[in-house]
């Protein structure tokens, strides 16, 4: 038995070989796995990243097989995708996957992005790894607006009708724009056309290529901490950071760890409670698109209802639009608003405790109002907490160079 | 300081959302249904109500009728001599043969295919729905979570006819109006009460069972793909804890 092992594994390594003067494969392997160090005092936090990783990865799989069934028409989206859900064998599951997994590809991104907000990951030197994450970002809300065209129900039309109108208040060029947007008069099979070309390959192999930027950047300066501070600031005598520890196998299994609590969560929702009290797939596009029927209450999925409620807080149109612009522009420059001499929130002292603490209430607030049916008290509300979300920005800007600091340890802490 | 800040925190941020949850399924006037499309007899009644009183109107396009079969315990020749009264073959949808141009004369409206409408109004909705048919002043079917709705009570030679009984009601501003009280059942139908709410309970979740027939068998799938990734996940974190060991 042992000779045949050893048998095996020489021939294994005498193929490694044969690959590796062909491919760096195991230069890469080293270089981004087992070489690269990674702090070793990662949190709840850092889990985020790879998972986003692995919900891209269900959502391209479980896409393929949804396109081999869905047909793109106005005529027979609708029927498609109740034939996916009948007759298609685990049609229901690969559809629930690709529903479950859009809603929580979000939650990980806010959860992912917040994590920068708490530990300074945007500052240098890793502002292009922000500025990337950022571009998926919007990559990402564009392939879920224009995925969620394709089911072709009330909330399908409707939703998109709202949003494409959006521009038409730019002046002048606002409504051939809409027109351009749509290849029609009012929104039809033209535009879920498009919309379904746009949604399986231009904005996939754009968020693929971000991703791929973003890594890379990430691989260059190596993961922030939660103490913000740079481990390779301390080396021992091999050159290695003394509070590093190789990626793989310490993440990589600590990851899989991840990866089984956070399918048990998402099992959860596909299994149990698919359309999450109609939070992750809405009552009213279980009915097909009506051009002559407006729904009662229209809203975006709750993903996009934080900035629709800055949108609707604004009472001008235009002057909305561009403020809902804004406020996922401003995110794009946070590295550079923040100019606090420390990172992490566990040295910058409490006036940004108090600052994202009013943030994040303001973010979540505007999501739960965005929802909501609209009346005049919440509007009020809405502009309330739009004007606290973008003062954070503002207060982060004049606030960061002077604020309360303590002292950052030299090592990291536990 | 940190404990009272978190519970601010989160009492502000959850304050006033009951104020939202207006749900499609919710709103005033629903009642539950306890409907349960667990419960395989119900769905068999709800089928033979569905077939006999609903769909000479409202068709099921998404449904065949071997997936009614097998989903609800039935034979062949026991859904084609007692739920299909078309010609439709046994792996056809439940269509119906109604012109939609002369429904349109007959009732203002086409009668919409209910498919979906398990999971667009949900069974509790439509449970109330049934049971909110009443006659009004001008004689004609009115109904409470419908006003001035187009359709007919299919339903009541089985619940009889019920008439309103008002009061008046003063809202905040000072005007008075009337709101329906209670009903009155007028002519009794073939069913009492109790029976009649089992009739529109055993509908309400025939709909729904028709809405995702899919959701009988994935809740009982779910359960075990979460235990065994309960497990997984277990080992993950033993092995996890192993590697971990010597990282102080």
């Amino acid at each position: 038995m042992a000779k045949i092992a050893s048998s095996i594994s020489k021939q294994a390594g005498a193929l490694l070989n044969w690959f590796d003067d062909r491919l760096p494969v195991s230069a890469f392997w080293n270089n981004v796995m087992t070489g690269y160090m990674a702090p070793k005092n990662f949190n709840f936090w850092y889990y985020m990243g790879s998972l986003a990783l692995l919900v891209l990865v269900i959502q391209i799989f479980s896409g393929i097989l949804l396109a081999m069934h869905y047909k793109p028409s106005a005529a027979e989206a609708f029927a498609s995708v109740e034939y996916i859900m009948r007759d298609v064998d685990w049609g229901w599951l690969i559809r629930y996957m690709h529903t479950t997994g859009a809603s929580f590809f979000f939650i990980l991104i806010y959860l992912h992005m917040f994590r920068s907000l708490l530990y300074g990951s945007h500052k240098a030197p890793r502002e292009l790894l922000w500025v990337f994450g950022m571009f998926i970002y919007v990559a990402l809300m564009a392939e879920a607006f224009l995925g969620y065209i394709l089911p072709w129900g009330q909330m399908s039309y409707w939703g998109a009708q709202v949003i494409i109108n959006l521009f038409g208040a730019i002046p002048k060029i606002g409504e051939p724009l809409t027109q351009w947007i749509r290849g029609d008069y009012f929104i039809s099979d033209a535009t879920l056309n498009r919309f379904f070309a746009l949604h399986v390959i231009a904005v996939p192999l754009a968020l693929l290529g971000l991703v791929l930027l973003h890594l890379v950047a990430l691989r260059e300066n190596g993961s922030n901490n939660p103490d913000g501070i740079e481990i390779k600031k301390n080396k021992d005598a091999e050159g290695k950071p003394l509070d590093g520890i190789p990626f793989h196998p310490y993440y990589t299994v600590k990851d899989v760890f991840g990866v089984g609590m956070f399918l048990i969560l998402f099992s959860f929702i596909l299994f149990l409670w698919p359309e999450a009290g109609g939070m992750f797939l809405e009552h009213d596009n279980f009915v097909p698109a009506n051009p002559l029927v407006t729904p009662e209450h229209i809203k975006p999925v709750w993903y996009f209802t934080p900035f629709y409620a800055i949108l609707k807080a604004v009472p001008d149109k235009l002057l909305g639009v561009l403020t809902m612009g804004a406020s996922v522009l401003v995110l794009f420059f946070l590295p550079w608003l923040d100019r606090s001499p420390v990172k992490s929130i566990r040295y910058k002292g409490t006036w940004y405790k108090v600052l994202l603490t009013l943030f994040t209430i303001a973010f979540v607030r505007l999501g739960l109002l965005g929802m909501a049916e609209g009346t005049p008290a919440q509007t009020w509300e809405m502009r309330v907490w739009t004007l606290v979300y973008f003062m954070f920005f503002v207060l982060l800007f004049f606030m960061s160079p002077h604020g309360k600091t303590k002292p950052e340890p030299d090592r990291v802490t536990h | 300081m940190k404990k009272i800040a978190k519970i601010l925190f989160f009492v502000i941020l959850l304050l006033p959302l009951s104020s939202f949850t207006v749900s499609a399924s919710g709103g005033a006037g629903v009642e539950h249904s306890g409907a349960n499309i667990a419960d395989t007899s119900s769905l068999q009644r709800g089928a033979k109500w569905y077939v006999n009183y609903c769909m000479g109107c409202h068709s099921l396009d998404y449904m065949r009728y071997n997936r009614l079969a097998e989903d609800l315990d039935l034979s062949e020749d026991m859904v084609q001599m007692n739920l299909n009264f078309s010609n439709a073959k046994f792996a056809d949808t439940m269509t119906i043969a109604m012109d939609p141009e002369q429904a349109k004369a007959w009732f203002g409206k086409v009668p919409p295919d209910l498919s979906l409408v398990g999971r667009s109004r949900g069974a509790d909705w439509l449970y109330s729905y049934l049971l909110g048919f009443y006659q009004d002043e001008t004689g004609a079917w009115n109904n409470t979570l419908l006003p001035n709705v187009s359709m007919p009570h299919v339903l009541w030679t089985l619940q009889g006819i019920q008439t309103p009984v008002y009061r008046q009601e003063t809202n905040a501003d000072g005007f008075t109006h009337e709101v329906i009280d209670h009903f009155e059942l007028t002519t009794p139908g073939s069913q009492s009460t109790q029976e009649f709410e089992e009739t529109a309970r055993d509908i309400a979740a025939f709909l729904e069972y028709v809405g995702e027939p899919a959701k009988l068998k994935r809740k009982g799938i779910g359960v075990w793909v979460i235990l065994f990734l309960v497990l997984f996940t277990f080992v993950a974190y033993l092995l996890k804890a192993e590697y971990w060991r010597d990282v102080h």
